[in-house]
């Protein structure tokens, strides 16, 4: 695999929704819903996460990893042996589809690290990361595209419709969804190129095109992050990774640094909010993600779906009970639901943020 | 008088028929080329320098700078610098000096670099329509900022972040002290900063008290004179720099002679009317870097600690070097590179060291990433920046702002003719002769000069704008949107860029 970064051109649609009192809902739903928007993808991606899908499992990492040679396979587990804890090993369930005559192997580990190799003070999440970037980064064929608790993705190349038959999306259920089809005019053809993009419970669909990458890239790397897969797309995953989890940024903090306010608004502000976000962009200007994108990222406690600093893509949402819906287009939301209590367009750089009740 | 062997570079010639006369190219001409017969203009061509002082004030067009056709017989090998340097030393037994920076065909990577745009899948930025922003702030950053929730659940910062500083668009002026250029030409700089929202630098030559209004938009240098230094010095800008080196002269020290030392540059450089005014080649209180960051710290102190820019000249080492600034503790790192301008300088030094701008500020950028402490300092990169392209790309290497000097002489009448050393500037520029810097009205040419900011500002933004970037953070360091054109392997690995089609 050339791991040189080819920019990932492509137009997309996405789709999510999560129920905030945690009622498990059905994959038939978000299926739905992608596959109204026909126009936004070519078959050449497509994929879906979804939280509280393994509740027997909800303590363990979840790896979805799939292997382009069989025999990769061996050499990833002895790593994983030394190194974890592992609970459980099983094939992702798949179903035959004829629009998809070849898939890359897919296994699940839900997995814990071993306490005597986290050395030093390391956290247990860190030693996840390391794990991850070491093997997408070091262990050739092998790409752990999943590693959250009690949630999971599943990606390939194909259409909507075919990605979700062959991972028998609909027999999952689960409180918060995200789906993504992609329209690539250059594709390494790649299943790990799919969307959504993941790291521990950080899930990641996007549409657009991340024109920061170079430096949003070379920022990441000093925090000792390894972009491997191939797309800009990564960046926005590893980069909430670093700002929420790593230094402590709470969401709607993040939020303003990754679709930071302009100046003109930043100087109006009263003196304490003024210097909060000025030093936040001072600090965060690498981190700054320009170019047009709409992007949902779902976590363990929420979903958050955000546009550019001046909406070159669009996002629609809407409220419908318990349940936010949001995705590229309205259709794609009253296709599911019919009859959303509020349906609207969130401005340009303003996060739409949903939290799970505890 | 023997005559030099050395014939001269220029004829300056006068159209006898439209002459009228007037005499005013004998007023203008600073270095004395023109003098009065009794009925016509006499012209002594060997002390041109082709400044065109006298063509733009000839009311009549009769004057005429040519390139002397009579030149030495060219040789690929032995070429004309190389003739006429050898025979001025025989000459002379001394060093030849020159001004400006290096002229020499070495290859300009700026020219190899083309800048990305966007078509059809990211949509480009309209400026005139979009806001699009060029503000940059100098100074370290922390690694991660701590908010928390005020009382009216307002954010509030709990992380004490250093000083900054705070520019409308990533340019600034480059040092040039009082002495090397005219007090005027300082006012222009100074009065032009203001404007912009950017700063000009002191230079080593201290500062004159005409130039205090400016506070807010100076940088006052330290360097190995220590000219004009005292506390209130150190607190009459905004920041201090530590002058190291000079790209047009890495190693080397600097002289103005006593002659170019009137009242008033003595004043500003606090030594004796008519001294030699010598900057040794090092600073003999820094023979290393930990004496460095004592000197920062010494001058953060007495300036109840505004940050600290520290320049050096981009030579082989730059990115260790870079790093170990770093480590001392300043602010700001100032990288000049070998294209930079001098007002004085040997010309064997100019053209045979340090290296380029670009190498540099892709070695540092990168060094600074590898070791994890590229928050922790600005890089402000010069040397030769000839247009806001030069800036954009400068930018995308890894640089936060470009430093101009020669670009900001040009809109005072400089047409690079390398005589800064001279002290003869007709444009009244480098020089300090009265009669000569009268003539640069601080106010007409700051006009030109704002025009110039405001020109590369609108380009800069139609460079963003066609990238698809709304923010000059974005472009900073993303070298993914260069592309390389007629470079070689290694050298696109050192810039960190792909080839052209890639």
């Amino acid at each position: 695999m050339n791991h040189d970064y080819q920019k990932d051109i492509s137009g997309c649609g996405l789709t999510g929704l999560i129920s905030r009192k945690r009622r498990r809902i059905s994959g038939a739903d978000i299926v739905k819903s992608l596959c109204l928007m026909t126009d936004r993808g070519n078959g050449l991606g497509a994929g879906y996460a979804a939280y509280g899908i393994y509740p027997e499992f909800k303590d363990f990492y979840a790896f979805h990893i799939m292997f382009d040679e069989p025999s990769v396979r061996w050499t990833l587990e002895e790593y994983l042996k030394n190194n974890y804890h592992i609970e459980k090993i099983e094939e992702i369930p798949t179903a035959p589809v004829k629009a998809i005559p070849i898939s890359p192997l897919l296994v699940r580990y839900f997995v814990k690290p071993l306490k005597d190799k986290m050395v030093g003070d390391i956290q247990e999440e860190d030693f996840v990361v390391n794990t991850v970037m070491k093997v997408n980064s070091e262990i050739e064929g092998a790409y752990i595209f999943s590693s959250g608790k009690n949630m999971g993705a599943f990606k390939g190349v194909g259409n909507p419709c075919d990605i979700a038959e062959f991972f028998r999306i609909e027999e999952y259920e689960g409180w918060t969804w995200t789906a993504h089809t992609r329209f690539p005019t250059n594709t390494p053809g790649w299943w790990g190129g799919a969307h959504p993009f993941t790291l521990l419970d950080w899930s990641i669909v996007h549409n657009g095109e991340i024109s920061s990458y170079g430096i949003n890239k070379r920022y990441l790397e000093m925090f000792g992050y390894k972009l491997t897969l191939l797309t800009d797309t990564e960046v926005a995953a590893y980069m909430l990774d670093l700002l929420i989890r790593r230094q402590g940024l709470d969401i709607p903090s993040a939020c303003l640094a990754l679709a930071s306010p302009f100046w003109k608004k930043i100087d109006e502000l009263p003196d304490g909010e003024r210097e909060a976000l000025t030093a936040l962009r001072q600090t965060y200007g690498s981190a700054l993600l320009n170019g047009p994108f709409s992007i949902l990222f779902g976590h363990s406690k929420g979903l958050v779906g955000i546009n550019d600093r001046i909406k070159l893509r669009p996002l629609v949402a809407a409220l419908k009970d318990d349940v936010t819906y949001m995705a590229s287009e309205e259709s794609a939301i009253r296709a599911i639901c019919p009859a959303p209590d509020k349906v609207w367009a969130p401005r340009a750089g303003d996060p739409v943020i949903v939290n799970l009740e505890d | 008088m023997f005559k030099s062997l050395a014939p001269p570079e220029y004829l300056a010639t006068i159209d006898r028929e439209k002459c009228i006369r007037c005499k005013r190219c004998i007023q203008n001409c600073g270095w004395g080329v023109y003098s009065w017969g009794g009925d016509k203009i006499l012209i002594n061509t060997s002390k041109c320098v082709k400044c065109l002082r006298c063509y733009h004030y000839c009311p009549e067009e009769a004057i005429e700078i040519k390139d002397n056709p009579t030149r030495f017989k060219q040789n690929a090998y032995w070429g004309y610098n190389h003739l006429r340097n050898i025979k001025r030393q025989a000459e002379t037994g001394g060093i030849p000096l020159t001004g400006m920076g290096s002229d020499l065909p070495y290859t300009i990577l700026f020219d190899n670099l083309l800048i990305d745009a966007c078509q059809v899948t990211n949509p480009s930025i309209d400026p005139l329509r979009e806001p699009m922003e060029l503000r940059t702030y100098l100074g370290k950053k922390p690694s991660s900022v701590e908010l928390e929730k005020g009382k009216d659940g307002k954010l509030k910062l709990k992380t004490k972040m250093p000083p900054q500083l705070k520019l409308s668009l990533p340019i600034v002026f480059s040092p040039m002290s009082y002495g090397s250029i005219s007090l005027n030409a300082q006012k222009v700089l100074a009065m032009a900063a203001k404007e912009c929202g950017i700063l000009m630098n002191t230079g080593e030559g201290g500062l004159h008290e005409d130039l205090f209004p400016y506070k807010d938009n100076i940088i006052v240098q330290v360097a190995s004179g220590r000219f004009g230094v005292n506390p209130d010095y150190l607190n009459a800008g905004v920041a201090v720099e530590i002058k190291i080196g000079q790209g047009a002269k890495p190693g080397i020290g600097g002289h103005l002679p006593g002659e170019k030392i009137p009242l008033e540059v003595a004043r500003a450089r606090m030594i004796p009317v008519g001294t030699d005014a010598i900057s040794p080649a090092p600073q003999h209180d820094i023979y290393s870097i930990e004496d460095l960051r004592q000197l920062i710290y010494a001058i953060k102190e007495a300036t109840n600690y505004k940050p600290v820019s520290v320049k050096i000249a981009a030579v082989h080492n730059v990115a260790a070097i870079a790093s170990g600034i770093v480590r001392a503790g300043a602010d700001i790192v100032y990288l000049d590179g070998f294209r930079g301008g001098t007002g004085a300088a040997p010309s064997i030094i100019r053209d045979h060291l340090g290296i380029p701008i670009e190498h540099a500020i892709a070695a540092v950028d990168d060094r600074l990433r590898q070791e994890g402490i590229r928050n922790e300092a600005s890089i402000i990169a010069a040397g030769g920046i000839r247009s806001s392209a030069d800036a954009a790309k400068a930018i995308a290497l890894g640089a936060d702002a470009v430093a101009i000097a020669t670009a900001a002489l040009i809109t005072m009448g400089c047409t690079t003719c390398g005589k800064c050393y001279t002290g003869n500037c007709s444009w009244g520029i480098t020089t300090q002769r009265p009669e000569l810097t009268a003539r640069l009205d601080p106010e007409v040419y700051a006009e030109r000069l704002i025009n110039l900011i405001h020109a590369w500002e609108h380009e800069l933004k139609e460079i963003l704008g066609a990238l698809g970037i709304n923010a000059v953070e974005s472009l900073r360091g993303n070298r993914e949107r260069l592309r390389g054109v007629g470079l070689d392997t290694q050298t696109l690995d050192i810039l960190g860029v792909k080839p052209a089609g890639r």
